[in-house]
């Protein structure tokens, strides 16, 4: 596995502590379709949260935020559809976006609910 | 949800109006919005914002901040919003407090390495922040000495957002930066010369002294080389030092103009001299969206000189008529009307026809050709000049003698100022302080009627139809500037007939 897919996937097992840490309910993994990935489907309460992580090892190329562009935002938010699709029963949708910055002085971890 | 709120000034014209920067931090990924109807410069106030915070130590909030600049509907132009938008968007991450800002007026553009580069129009806007009841204006340093001329408001001097942001109590260290200087343009050279200069000519210069003397507007009517330009730069340096409210209006104007200002106020009198291929724009003012001052604005409480009067475009001298009734001038544009000051005097200067040697033997226009060239000069705005005087080339006898003993420009600046004053005094109690602004019928009513054995010439001069009544009413005004210059109390036939001569002297 080449290193930036071992920084992702350390990611996303840090975002999977944080959100059953904070009381979610972990859905799914890695859930693939033809349109693409969806990283983590997580619940709260009635919510079903569809999550995108974001791992970047330093801000030299700027803010993993920034990297969540409006066309990464639109292939979510078909993803999402698909999911629901998928799984029905699904009331209210969100998406949220988990950056983490993983350097060598520590572990930064970023949460924005409901992005788009 | 997380507010902030600060100070800055949007102008129009010379005056201003407060707008309040409003910063909102909400839940979202990463943007930064700029509304309220910023202008392009505006609108990419955001990228210069995010690299100055970033180059200041404390980077922008990875979330979703929405600037307004409040009243929404009022267009807002130019970079000078800069600061005022990233202090509030950095406070509202908490660096500084809401309370230390709120009150306080910035101006300022950032450069991306966040040092407060100087705008123009900084003495207007202090002045506006002051009349507003604002606590302190935060500028940069370059333009320091400019807003210090303003009394009564705290003048903050920056180099950097960094400075800013510690003066407002935020806990970063201090990087010490070399100020951004204001941009020097290179300023016209109006070589004004002393009045000493002038050789021949003494119904001339002494017609200048009266056109100072009393604030009336004159029309020079010669061939070319006869010393023309050079008399009418000789004005400015016979019109007394400015008041001070005028020294602020010149200096704002000034200021609004992009030119620099030093560390004093103008106390001298402006002179503006067009080009005849001058646009309405740039004389009277305008411009889309931003309105900038024009010339006339520039000459404000100073001479506006205009060489070759006949061959500015017609309908761009006609324009004049209106500031010359009202001393300003107001700009109407779809979005925005702005006031500029305009209350100059206007020097015309002319040939007496295309070929330029009218009156002389060597002249090969039709008279047709001389008619229709003085013709391009408007009933209506000659109607409004006092003085009209004929300047004839210099011969080699005048040339060789007079020239000890010339007036220079100081001893005629001094005589200027004790005619001002004695007409100030006759009509201050009108609220006129010049000749030229005192109405006809108040010079043809009981009070200042003049003795009829003096009037005599004039009522001639009337009955006979080579005057009209408006221009009768120009000849009763010069003839009290000349008493004023004189010293005596009331214009005799002395007075009345020199008038005369300087209104029919062509």
């Amino acid at each position: 596995m080449a290193r930036k897919d071992v920084l992702g996937r350390t990611g996303e097992q840090l975002a999977v502590e944080h959100l059953v840490g904070a009381g979610y309910t972990i859905l799914d993994r890695n859930w693939r379709c033809s349109l693409g990935e969806i990283d983590i489907v997580a619940s709260l309460g009635s919510t079903t949260v569809v999550v995108e992580v974001k791992t970047r090892s330093n801000t030299g190329y700027g803010h993993p935020l920034d990297a969540v562009t409006p066309r990464k935002l639109a292939r979510l938010r078909r993803l999402s559809g698909a999911w629901c699709a998928a799984n029905p029963g699904a009331s209210i949708v969100r998406i949220d976006v988990i950056a983490i910055i993983a350097s060598r002085d520590g572990i930064n971890l970023d949460h924005v609910q409901q992005v788009c | 949800m997380v507010v902030a709120r600060t100070l800055a000034v949007a102008l129009h014209g010379v005056d201003g109006g407060i707008v309040e920067i409003e910063a909102d931090l909400a839940n979202g990924l990463p943007a930064f919005t700029i509304i309220g109807l910023p202008d392009a410069a505006l609108g990419e106030a955001k990228d210069r914002v995010r690299s100055a915070a970033a180059n200041s130590g404390c980077d922008l909030p990875n979330r979703k901040v929405t600037v307004n600049l409040s009243p929404a509907s009022l267009p807002k132009h130019g970079s000078g919003f800069d600061l005022g938008i990233a202090v509030a968007a950095l406070a509202t991450t908490g660096i500084v407090s809401d309370a230390a800002i709120s009150s306080v007026v910035h101006l300022g553009e950032l450069s991306l390495d966040g040092r407060l580069r100087p705008v123009a129009g900084v003495l207007p806007a202090v002045l506006a922040a002051r009349r507003a009841g604002a606590r302190a204006v935060v500028v940069p340093s370059g333009n320091a000495s400019e807003a210090a001329l303003v009394p009564g408001i705290r003048v903050i001097a920056a180099a950097s957002l960094r400075d800013v942001l510690i003066g407002h109590g935020a806990a970063l260290d201090v990087v010490p930066v070399e100020p951004l200087a204001a941009a020097v343009s290179a300023e016209p050279v109006t070589e004004s010369g002393d009045l000493a200069d002038v050789v021949g000519h003494p119904e001339a210069v002494e017609a200048l002294q009266v056109a100072a003397a009393g604030g009336h507007h004159m029309l020079m009517l010669g061939p070319p080389g006869a010393g023309k330009t050079m008399l009418a730069s000789r004005l400015p340096g016979l019109l007394p030092d400015l008041e001070p409210d005028a020294a602020v209006e010149v200096s704002s104007i000034r200021s609004l103009a992009g030119l620099p200002l030093g560390s004093s106020l103008v106390t001298r009198p402006p002179l503006e001299a067009p080009h005849h291929s001058a646009t309405m724009a740039s004389l009277i003012g305008g411009g889309s969206g931003l309105v900038r001052p024009g010339a006339i604005s520039r000459a404000a409480h100073g001479v506006l000189f205009l060489d070759e009067a006949p061959e500015f475009a017609g309908a761009v001298l006609d324009a004049l008529r209106q500031p010359l009734e009202t001393g300003e001038i107001t700009i109407h544009r779809a979005r925005t009307v702005a006031r500029f000051p305009a209350r100059f005097q206007l020097v015309l200067a002319a040939n007496p026809c295309p070929c330029g040697n009218g009156g002389s033997d060597d002249c090969t226009c039709t008279p047709m050709m001389r008619r229709r060239y003085l013709g391009r000069l408007s009933g209506p705005l000659l109607d409004r000049i006092d003085l009209q005087l004929t300047v004839r080339r210099v011969g080699t006898a005048q040339m060789t003698d007079g020239a000890p003993g010339a007036t220079t420009s100081a001893i005629a600046r001094d005589r200027v100022v004790a005619a001002r004053s004695r007409a100030r005094q006759r009509w201050g109690a009108h609220g006129w302080s010049l000749n030229a602004q005192v109405p006809g019928a108040a010079l043809r009513g009981e009070r200042w009627r003049l003795a009829a054995a003096d009037r005599g010439a004039l009522d001639r001069a009337l009955e006979r139809g080579a005057i009209t009544m408006r221009g009768y009413d120009r000849v009763l005004r010069v003839a009290w500037t000349l008493a004023d210059l004189d010293g005596v109390d009331r214009p005799g036939a002395d007075q009345l007939g020199r008038a005369l001569y300087l209104r029919k002297g062509i």
